[in-house]
């Protein structure tokens, strides 16, 4: 007789580990593809995980094959023209039609790209390896300034709210039925022997009197504090929008922009974006405004570190949110303004931040704007700066600042 | 091809709608049974039906279709490409699974509808069974008992060796073994190895004959002088035979290997002898399972037990199976192993019953014969190369138009050798029968020379079949070998004079 079995309740995900083992082996390759991948399309598609291109020699498993050329002879079913002894010309390339199909043709698929799709944890968690958010350990260790209520069971003492009606009538129920069973029983027996009624009557009594609901049936809910890393964190989107940045430039910022939310949004829950503009002066905007209005006029780099400072003290107390910084510009400063703005990052802005980054994108990769020489002189640890000149470039330049910390 | 009576008897079917369930199944799987081994006399194993989900004709997919085997990246790749082609439409997934081991696995998708079950376990539970079970090849080379308990070791083996040596290290070594494994295969069996017992006994019968055979003349000749036979001893070629079982040869005197490393060698070696009857049956293996679930499944309707609806869904798939696209057409994928199987077999059948004066002609010792004798008898006793060369009539070569290209390398346009006309049949069923010969689709490649009292160097020999080259890969193939040999590895391709052509060396490191 056969033997009918339901697999259909094991394990589903018997092939994860090989597959793990794929995306580990070629990990590397598959960094280079995503960061490919990444810079290719669209910014706000890369959260979506995708189609990533692996040259076949990497993930190749060669064995002793025939390659082409020789003698051979192939069948072929379906003819419907020839006669022995025709010549036909051999075709283009090989797999086409009569050519040199066959024994090799299943072979030949596999010389081209491979192609699979990673799903978007998969993606993400590649496209942040080794990433780690600045920090980070301080605050989910140190300082904890944030409570979360929590359930914690049942307890005998609290306040009338609290009462868990089903949890103390439960016991309440299992107390009458415990005191009131030796009575029954006697009543019971009483019975049997035809016992006088006042002596059952006394015996019925004393069961009526126990009562329905005592003190010490009570439940409360339990509610316990529970201490939290903070989970919230804002970032500051400061960008310099003066005739010089040119919609190349303000392309760049937004790439790094884009990457900077979508890393943190992955590390906390809620992630609030802030953005500052600054010609001569600083105002915050929305998001079309910021990346799609053009303005023109003068620049100072303090009046956007400034209105920064102002927000923060306005609306983010730094005992509740992460707070982020990221700045981008052109470098262009004038006067005492660099060195103005760096005082005031240096002395007031860092200490309330866990990270600020500044990235450059200037017209010439070579020449020392006056912003970065300004800032050079910051050694702040949570300060990083890098300069950006291709798109290219954004996605490992958000890897260097971000770096994970080698101990 | 429709089913032969549309009048069908009892009408107590076994069921009516296209809904699955466990008891239907037991129903229909004793149904089928009963016509498969009563009246058509399948030998089979045990059968072992396990109901699965996609997902999991996926992860079956990438571990070669067996239930159980070691983790390693290659089956990661498979999963992947296979899920991609799934995923993208581009490729359905198999009806079925079928392990050749005892009792007899066969895996049925939950997507299934009740006729695609039926035509499920007629193909596998009593087609593809009854052929492991049968065929000369799988009995020779492979043990259905064991199969399971062996990859459950080798999976508990490569995850201890993983454990203790390393992923990477163990990683390295599968990866090498995966490489060599289409030359890991024993293709003729070797003598059994003598007992100790028996090894004393040769030894006494040898110093018996040498003791009869003693005389005290030799003694009187004088003794040879020159030491040719040390030195002729010092330069015997070892191995003394070509050996073309590289992943044999490798464990049991690779130089360098860990013992760990060998067991893995050999794990690997194992692996590939199990599925080398799979990759030399494919056409009979095939044939010999649609055969079967098209003459059940028919018999099933004609004996009242299903609806017609029930039989025109699984025709309409069995239909889709069997089709076989011509050269030119879109989807050409070379010849289907389903059609030209199921066609050889029906085809005997046909020869068996209604023989015509070209059967006679060609076939003068089945024609007209028992066909259930003479169906069993190539089941039992072909391969592919061998049934083809065999069996195949000039009317399955006129169904098909079967012709035949000749691509020499020196000619400059291909040549039509042969059509499915009075001269062509002969030499279309030679060469179609050579199209599944080995030395067709795997270079030969033998181990020749090992200097085990120099350099420790291995030598192999590519001796060219029809002046065909091998492909690039083969310079990576050889740095897998020299991985596992760990001294130098060298490869002559000699032509089919003997003559060495040329020469690649690689250094071990």
């Amino acid at each position: 007789m056969s033997v009918i079995i339901d697999r259909r309740l094991n394990d589903r995900n018997k092939s994860a580990v090989n597959r793990q083992r794929f995306i580990q082996r070629y990990k590397e390759q598959l960094r280079r593809s995503v960061s490919d991948a990444v810079g290719g399309r669209s910014i706000t598609d890369v959260a979506r995980g995708g189609n990533v291109n692996i040259p076949v020699r990497d993930i190749s498993e060669p064995t002793f094959r025939h390659g082409q050329g020789g003698d051979r002879e192939a069948v072929h079913p379906g003819n419907h023209k020839f006669l022995q002894g025709d010549r036909i010309p051999r075709p283009e390339g090989e797999g086409g039609g009569q050519g040199g199909g066959s024994g090799e043709g299943d072979g030949s698929e596999s010389r081209d790209d491979f192609v699979f799709a990673l799903s978007r944890e998969e993606f993400l968690s590649l496209f942040f390896d080794d990433l780690e958010l600045p920090h980070l350990v301080r605050t989910a260790l140190g300082d904890i300034r944030e409570f979360k209520w929590q359930r914690a069971g049942y307890t005998p003492t609290g306040v009338p709210t609290n009462i868990a009606i089903v949890r103390s009538l439960r016991n309440a129920l299992a107390r009458r039925i415990a005191v009131g069973a030796p009575l029954k029983r006697q009543i019971e027996a009483l019975r049997a022997s035809q016992a006088p009624a006042e002596d059952i009557d006394v015996l019925e009594k004393r069961l009526e009197r126990i009562p329905f609901l005592d003190e010490f049936d009570l439940r409360y809910r339990h509610r316990i504090k529970v201490p939290q890393p903070i989970s919230r964190a804002v970032m500051f989107c400061l960008m310099d929008v003066s005739a010089s940045m040119t919609e190349e430039k303000k392309d760049l910022a937004k790439r790094f922009f884009m990457l900077l939310h979508l890393f943190l949004a992955r590390k906390y829950e809620h992630v609030e974006v802030v953005f500052v503009r600054h010609t001569d002066n600083a105002e915050e905007v929305d998001e079309k405004t910021f990346f799609h209005d053009t303005m023109s006029g003068g620049t100072v780099v303090l009046s956007a570190l400034k209105l920064m400072r102002e927000i923060i003290a306005d609306r983010f107390p730094t005992d509740s949110w992460n707070i982020y910084g990221a700045q981008v510009s052109d470098g262009d400063a004038f006067g005492a303004d660099p060195e103005k703005s760096r005082s005031l990052l240096a002395d007031q802005l860092l200490p309330l931040v866990r990270y600020f980054a500044y990235v450059e994108v200037p017209d010439d990769s070579r020449r020392v704007s006056p912003l970065m020489y300004a800032y050079h002189r910051i050694t702040h640890e949570s300060f990083a700066m890098r300069s950006v000149t291709h798109r290219r470039d954004v996605y490992p330049v958000l890897r260097d600042l971000f770096a994970k910390e080698t101990a | 091809m429709t089913p032969t009576s549309d009048l069908s008897g009892s009408g107590t079917y076994l069921s009516t709608g296209s809904e699955w369930t466990f008891p239907l199944i037991e129903r229909y799987d004793a149904a089928i049974k009963e016509i498969a081994l009563n009246e058509f006399g399948l030998d089979i194993y045990p059968n072992q039906i396990e109901i699965i989900a996609s997902e999991q004709m996926l992860d079956a997919y990438a571990s070669l279709g067996l239930p159980i085997s070691y983790p390693h990246w290659s089956y990661g790749k498979e999963f992947i490409r296979n899920e991609q082609l799934y995923r993208t439409g581009a490729r359905g997934l198999a009806y079925e699974i079928v392990i050749n081991s005892n009792p007899c696995i066969s895996y049925l998708m939950e997507e299934n509808t009740m006729a695609m079950q039926a035509l499920v376990i007629a193909h596998a539970c009593y087609g593809h069974n009854s052929f492991f079970k049968g065929n000369y090849l799988f009995r020779q080379w492979t043990t259905a008992d064991a199969i399971i308990d062996y990859m459950v070791f080798a999976r508990n083996y490569v995850l201890k060796c993983e454990e203790r040596f390393g992923v990477a290290a163990v990683e390295e070594t599968l990866d090498s073994c995966h490489a060599l494994m289409s030359h890991g295969v024993d293709r003729y069996r070797h003598p059994p190895q003598l007992s100790a017992q028996e090894e004393r006994q040769r030894q006494r019968d040898r110093e018996e004959h040498a003791w009869r055979q003693f005389d005290d003349l030799w003694r009187t000749l004088p003794a040879r002088t020159d030491g040719a036979a040390d030195r002729a001893r010092a330069q015997a070629v070892f191995p003394s035979e070509p050996q073309e079982n590289l992943l044999y040869f490798i464990e049991k005197h690779s130089p360098k290997l860990e013992p760990w490393q060998r067991e893995l060698v050999r794990i690997s070696r194992k692996l590939a002898q199990y599925f080398y009857p799979q990759g030399m049956t494919k056409v009979m293996n095939e044939g010999w399972a649609t055969f079967w679930h098209y003459t059940i499944l028919n018999r099933l309707f004609d004996k009242g037990l299903v609806t017609s609806g029930f039989a025109l869904e699984w025709l309409a798939s069995h239909t889709n199976v069997i089709t076989q696209r011509g050269y030119d057409q879109r989807g050409y994928g070379g010849i289907n192993p389903y059609a030209l199987g199921f066609a050889m077999m029906s085809d005997l059948r046909r020869i068996c019953e209604r023989p015509d004066d070209e059967d006679r002609a060609w076939f003068p010792d089945i024609a007209g014969g028992d066909w259930l004798k003479v169906l069993d008898f190539a089941m039992r006793n072909y391969k592919d190369e061998s049934f083809i060369g065999q069996f195949l009539s000039p009317r399955v070569i006129r169904e098909f138009r079967l012709f035949a290209v000749a691509d020499h390398e020196d000619e400059a346009e291909l040549a039509i050798d042969a059509i499915h006309d009075e001269q062509g049949y002969r030499r279309l069923r030679r060469l179609l029968s050579q199209q599944y010969n080995r030395d067709t689709m795997v270079p030969d490649i033998q181990v020749t020379r090992y200097d085990h009292r120099g350099d420790r160097s291995l030598t192999l020999q590519h001796r060219t079949f029809r002046k065909r080259p091998l492909d690039d890969e083969t310079g990576e193939v050889l740095k897998h070998l020299s991985r596992l040999w760990g001294f130098t590895v060298r490869l002559e391709t000699v032509d089919e004079q003997g003559k060495v052509v040329s020469q690649d060396e690689i250094t071990a490191c």
